[in-house]
């Protein structure tokens, strides 16, 4: 039986990695290769597809923009989202159950129905091809998760603590930071993490919102298709390159996501 | 938790209210403002009533795609849980394999969807894709580009590739929050190995799994960017789902009033599925 439980996760994982590999693999041929030698490794093992990317700098600030703005969206999202949570895992107030369902939509509206809207309204109010722009636009989506997640963990901290700090003559701003943040350390994590997922992989608005200056990669990367045909060595060297990012976030919230996920909502 | 009443806690809502009413609100005007007027480009507007909403909801296009997009979502939900489940019950649960799972199992989620779309079309192309070779040299007539039902089979294995593993991480999380002594007390009992799942695992799951259905079923239901880049809707219609007939409508075809039209009845269907499963989640949670 033992040996047995092992075979399910051991073949999910071989398919999740047969495209990645797959990926990577093309990214060190040629495009000429690609398309006329069919091999499970590369036969003439080249490096120029990702020289290109790193000395090409409107493909490498497509990265350095990806990046601006999903730190932003992260630090927007996360650090509004903490006094909200806290808000509805201890107070009851006026609508807060509308409130919240209310931000659960935002979560729940497609992406397809706001993309012309926004590119009209960030136009309107000169945002128009900023990471700022963007970073805002992602809140739509990221801060009824955060609020979401963060309530969850706050919610599983237990009210005493609260009531503790203060009799021991906290006041509220240096209990919060002092005690409750460091108490929820492992949530934050979480949703910071998610919150980075998010506007990480989301193309559409990102897209939608950008004409140059703050381009994300993924946006870049159609322009392969246009020019001088499908370059496929280039665009795979580039794909793979996305990918690195999220996996450097998944390692460092490695203990977190085990952790994380057992204590609180998701 | 007994919540205090407080009203001041509005106060710490103020900026996440803000913030996402800045970004909902007004384009969620601009949009049903357009879903009542015909435009002639340069901002002439002329008023036309409920003219659009009788016209998409009467127009077979309109059917069709949200046909597709109910049958697609619903055999996502249907692989995706089961399997999801499956996973997290055979994962192993402490030691060094835990975090290569869960790094390795992670790393679809955080992909750029068109990366996705991208990486599945060269993995899936019938003469240099892995997928598609092997496929045809086992003796399969497989072509995603020509063949509807290869291109179907193509999204949802996509789909499956890229999201399953958010089932799994959620029902591990549900899985590892059960105490040692319920196990403990099912072995005293001599329970079989079904038991355990049905009367100890799956109702301390139920909580994330509702969570999982609920986000699984949201998020297939918009899906754009995957099959956008995989098949571009094709071949013909067989995969044009709503938000690409949507995003068709709207930036292809320019015809924004019933593209608005269409939005809101599509936001609408997606609100309404999810206060569904929304009260449910909340009646539980009451009860326990």
């Amino acid at each position: 039986m033992k040996k047995i439980k092992w075979v399910v996760p051991t073949f999910y994982i071989i398919f999740l990695m047969l495209p990645i590999y797959w990926l990577l693999n093309m990214s060190f041929k040629s495009t000429t290769e690609i398309i006329n030698v069919y091999s499970l490794w590369p036969q003439d093992f080249t490096l120029d597809n990702y020289k290109t990317i790193f000395t090409d700098s409107t493909w490498y600030m497509g990265y350095v923009n990806s990046i601006m703005y999903t730190v932003f969206n992260t630090i927007i999202s996360v650090s509004a989202a903490l006094p909200a949570a806290y808000a509805f895992s201890r107070y009851k107030f006026l609508g807060d159950k509308h409130l919240f369902f209310w931000l659960l939509t935002n979560r729940m509206a497609p992406p397809a129905v706001f993309a012309l809207p926004f590119f009209q309204f960030y136009s309107s109010v000169n945002l128009f091809d900023t990471h700022i722009a963007i970073a805002l636009s992602h809140c739509l989506f990221n801060i009824p998760l955060a609020v979401w997640i963060l309530e969850g963990f706050m919610s599983a901290v237990p009210k005493e603590l609260d009531e503790t700090a203060y009799v021991d003559g906290y006041s509220f701003p240096k209990f919060f930071f002092k005690i409750f943040i460091p108490t929820i350390a492992a949530g934050i994590g979480i949703t910071m993490f998610f919150c980075f997922m998010f506007s990480w992989v989301e193309l559409l608005l990102a897209k939608t919102l950008t004409a140059t200056i703050a381009k994300p990669i993924a946006a870049i990367m159609t322009r392969t298709s246009s020019t001088s045909g499908y370059e496929l060595g280039l665009l795979a060297a580039a794909g793979s390159l996305t990918i690195l990012p999220g996996a450097v976030v998944i390692y460092f919230v490695r203990n977190y996501i085990a952790k994380g996920f057992a204590m609180g909502r998701v | 938790m007994n919540k205090t009443l407080n009203q001041k806690a509005w106060y710490f809502v103020i900026p996440v209210f803000a913030l996402v009413a800045f970004n909902a609100v007004v384009p969620l005007m601009t949009v049903v403002n357009y879903s009542f007027q015909e435009t002639f480009g340069s901002n002439v507007f002329q008023w036309e009533g409920t003219r659009w909403f009788k016209e998409i909801l009467h127009s077979e296009r309109f059917h069709a795609s949200l046909g597709r997009q109910f049958i697609f979502t619903f055999i996502i939900l249907l692989i995706q849980l089961p399997l999801g489940i499956a996973i997290a019950l055979t994962m192993p649960k402490k030691g060094w394999g835990v975090p290569i799972c869960l790094i390795l199992m992670s790393m679809p989620l955080l992909i750029p969807w068109n990366v996705v779309g991208a990486m599945w079309n060269i993995f899936a192309l019938p003469d240099i894709g892995f997928l598609g070779n092997s496929l045809n040299s086992l003796g399969f007539d497989y072509n995603f580009t020509q063949q509807s039902g290869d291109a179907w089979f193509t999204t949802i294995l996509m789909d499956v590739w890229h999201w399953t593993s958010l089932v799994v991480l959620l029902s591990y999380a549900g899985l590892n929050s059960i105490q040692p002594a319920y196990y403990q007390a099912a072995e005293i009992d001599g329970a079989s190995r079904w038991d355990i799942f049905r009367y100890i695992e799956l109702p301390k799951m139920k909580k994330v799994l509702t969570l999982a259905i609920l986000l699984r079923f949201m998020d297939s239901f918009m899906i754009y960017t995957e099959p956008f880049v995989l098949t571009g809707g094709g071949p013909g219609n067989a995969t044009n789902f709503l938000s690409l007939d949507l995003v068709k409508m709207a930036l292809g075809q320019f015809d924004l009033g019933p593209a608005a039209a269409m939005s809101l009845i599509y936001f609408l269907i997606v609100l309404l599925m999810c206060w569904v499963f929304y009260s449910l989640m909340m009646k539980d949670e009451g009860r326990t």
